[in-house]
């Protein structure tokens, strides 16, 4: 570090108020900010839930679904489309839907209920407990030990529920990637029986699951099945499609980025002011030194390197704070969504450049526009 | 070793043009103490800021050292000053949250000089204008004499071969003033440097190897050499 920095930062440090407020700002607006965007990437995440738990290359869906949770059935035939399409190494019927289960001890509990195929079982979760092959038995459901396990009263093997009047057992304990959004607990069972036993519209299927044969035959399935009036999303579109819809069909991107615009404001506003006062406070000591012989550039670097140190300080310990808290919190609540993305914190990093950079605009303005005739007149 | 020609200076264009200097012409030589005196609003200011390099005259030149100071780039101009010049600030101008030490280097690490090496030089000058036991205090800790002399050893930390001094007793006690600036004639003032005392203060006229006055922006007396006096 050259010594004019070394200067500078000494300038900035041994104003504890200003360098403690400013430091304070930047933090605060980095914990809001991070916070912010990790709970909406959370959020994001856990409304994608099936789709990652599934984990199926290709989904044909009926063009009208949003989410994952719409549950638009197809009719049969399609199945059958889609298994003759040049590329596809096989493709299997998932059920997926909403069940009113009531339980041993009389309440009445909604759950999402997956249906997997009969003879593949293909999206089968992995078994905690139990084997997968008991889901073959009469009555038997698996249930997920997720966050929103307790709700089925923490059923163990053998735990028997009424689902629309007709009887289920629990035959294993699986384990999902991630939980649902939506709080409700999810049991798999077999396409065959989940369509038995629960209330049905005239199709049945909600969703078909692909297995290309490579990945260049996609393209090819997707144009197919597009041709027979459905729609075919890899993983990743169908994940890219149900985020969008989050996040400009409801109010829930609107907000979080509203909030995430008050953060960016608020920690504008606390590093802006107090950088400029600093300058303000300093300036006819900047413009002696100007008098001096210090040159523009000089001066610019001081104020610049000024404003970095805050704004990187503030950035680390914001994001320190943000994770403990999101640690904490997800240590306390089970179900608490937040996930903290490279997205998330080069997004933080780029609005704590936009702070320092309007700190220092104000800063350098203000000392490049001082005339060191003025510090002689006094 | 410094020759001001024919400067002259307005602020203002047409009705609102107001003349701060009307052909002035002086010259300062190596081992002078000039004092530059006459009332608030005469030009003094005025005339200090051309003759640093800091505000252009309208007409006139200035040379110092053989160089032509208005026909440099901006960039020169700020080495001229950071090379040649030594400058005593009426208000001192010292950075409050720096040491005397920190402050009294500035001038060195604008010159890309160590750290280590500009901190030794502060210590140096320091020492030389009796504030050794105050190296470590930031100036909102010394008295206004004591701050002078900081500003002072600033100035002159670059040894530079033109010392300038606004208002150096403007802030001090007759006794004090008639000190510093006994000081700054015997310790400073040499073969090799000139100084430039821009004052009102006439307690400190006998110090002075020559004096002009000024008055409405013209020299309206050329006093010397007060030294042989």
């Amino acid at each position: 570090m050259t010594g004019l920095l070394q200067i500078a930062l000494k300038l900035l440090a041994n104003d504890r108020g200003k360098f403690f407020t400013l430091i304070v700002g930047i933090t605060f607006a980095v914990v809001l900010m991070l916070l912010m965007t990790s709970l909406f990437a959370g959020i994001m995440q856990r409304t994608a839930a099936n789709i990652y738990n599934i984990g199926a290359k290709v989904w044909v869906m009926d063009p009208s679904v949003n989410t994952q949770t719409d549950n638009i059935p197809m009719p049969d035939y399609i199945l059958d489309v889609v298994r003759s399409i040049e590329g596809v190494s096989y493709a299997v019927p998932m059920y997926s839907g909403s069940g009113l289960l009531k339980l041993n001890d009389g309440r009445y509990q909604a759950a999402n209920v997956i249906g997997i195929d009969d003879a593949t079982l293909f999206g089968r979760p992995n078994m905690l407990q139990g084997e997968i092959a008991d889901i073959y038995n009469n009555d038997a459901y698996i249930a997920i030990h997720d966050s929103e396990f307790s709700k089925l009263n923490n059923p163990v093997l053998g735990s028997t529920f009424e689902v629309n009047d007709y009887r289920g057992v629990v035959v294993g304990i699986g384990e999902a990637l991630m939980s649902g959004l939506f709080g409700t607990p999810t049991l798999y069972t077999t396409f065959n029986r989940a369509i038995s036993d629960l209330p049905q519209m005239r199709f049945t299927i909600t969703y078909i699951l692909v297995e290309p044969k490579n990945v260049a035959d996609v393209a090819h399935i997707k144009q197919t099945v597009s041709e027979a009036g459905y729609l075919a999303l890899t993983q990743k579109e169908f994940i890219k499609k149900n985020t969008h819809y989050y996040m400009y069909q409801t109010g829930l991107g609107t907000n979080v980025l509203i909030m995430t615009v008050i953060s960016f404001i608020v920690g504008l506003s606390i590093a802006g002011q107090t950088f400029y006062a600093f300058v303000l406070e300093n300036i006819e000591e900047f413009g002696a030194l100007k008098a001096i012989g210090a040159k523009k550039q000089e001066l610019i670097e001081m104020i610049l390197f000024q404003s970095s140190v805050v704004g990187f300080i503030g950035y680390g310990l914001g994001m320190l704070i943000a994770m403990v808290l999101i640690a904490l919190a997800k240590y306390r609540l089970a179900n608490y969504a937040a996930l903290v993305t490279f997205q998330s914190l080069a997004f933080c990093f780029l609005m704590v450049l936009a702070i320092v950079a309007f700190s220092s605009y104000l800063g350098i303005r203000r000392v490049t526009r001082i005339d060191p005739f003025d510090i002689f007149r006094g | 070793m410094l020759q001001a020609k024919n400067i002259t200076k307005w602020f203002g264009e047409g009705e609102a043009k107001t003349y701060a200097l009307h052909d002035v012409s002086f010259e300062v030589n190596f081992g002078e103490m000039l004092y530059i005196v006459g009332p608030s609003g005469s030009g003094k200011t005025t005339l200090l800021s051309i003759i640093s390099g800091i505000l252009r005259p309208n007409e006139g030149s200035v040379t110092v050292l053989d160089k032509d100071l208005w026909q440099m780039s901006d960039s020169d101009l700020a080495d001229f000053r950071l090379y040649t010049l030594g400058f005593v600030f009426q208000d001192f101008h010292l950075f409050k949250k720096l040491t005397c030490k920190e402050n009294v280097a500035i001038p060195l690490i604008l010159q890309k000089k160590p750290m280590d090496e500009a901190l030794a030089a502060a210590l140096k000058e320091l020492k030389m204008v009796g504030l050794e036991r105050r190296t470590e205090l930031n100036p909102n800790r010394l008295s206004i004499g004591e701050q002078q002399r900081v500003a002072i050893a600033r100035a002159i930390v670059t040894e530079p071969t033109l010392l300038i001094l606004d208002e150096p007793t403007a802030s001090l006690d007759g006794e004090t003033g008639k000190r510093i600036i006994s000081f700054i004639k015997e310790n400073l003032l040499n073969e090799k440097r000139a100084i430039i005392i821009v004052t009102h203060d006439n307690r400190i006229y006998p110090y002075a190897s020559r004096m002009i006055r000024m008055e409405d922006g013209r020299i309206t007396e050329k006093a010397g050499n007060l030294d042989e006096d």
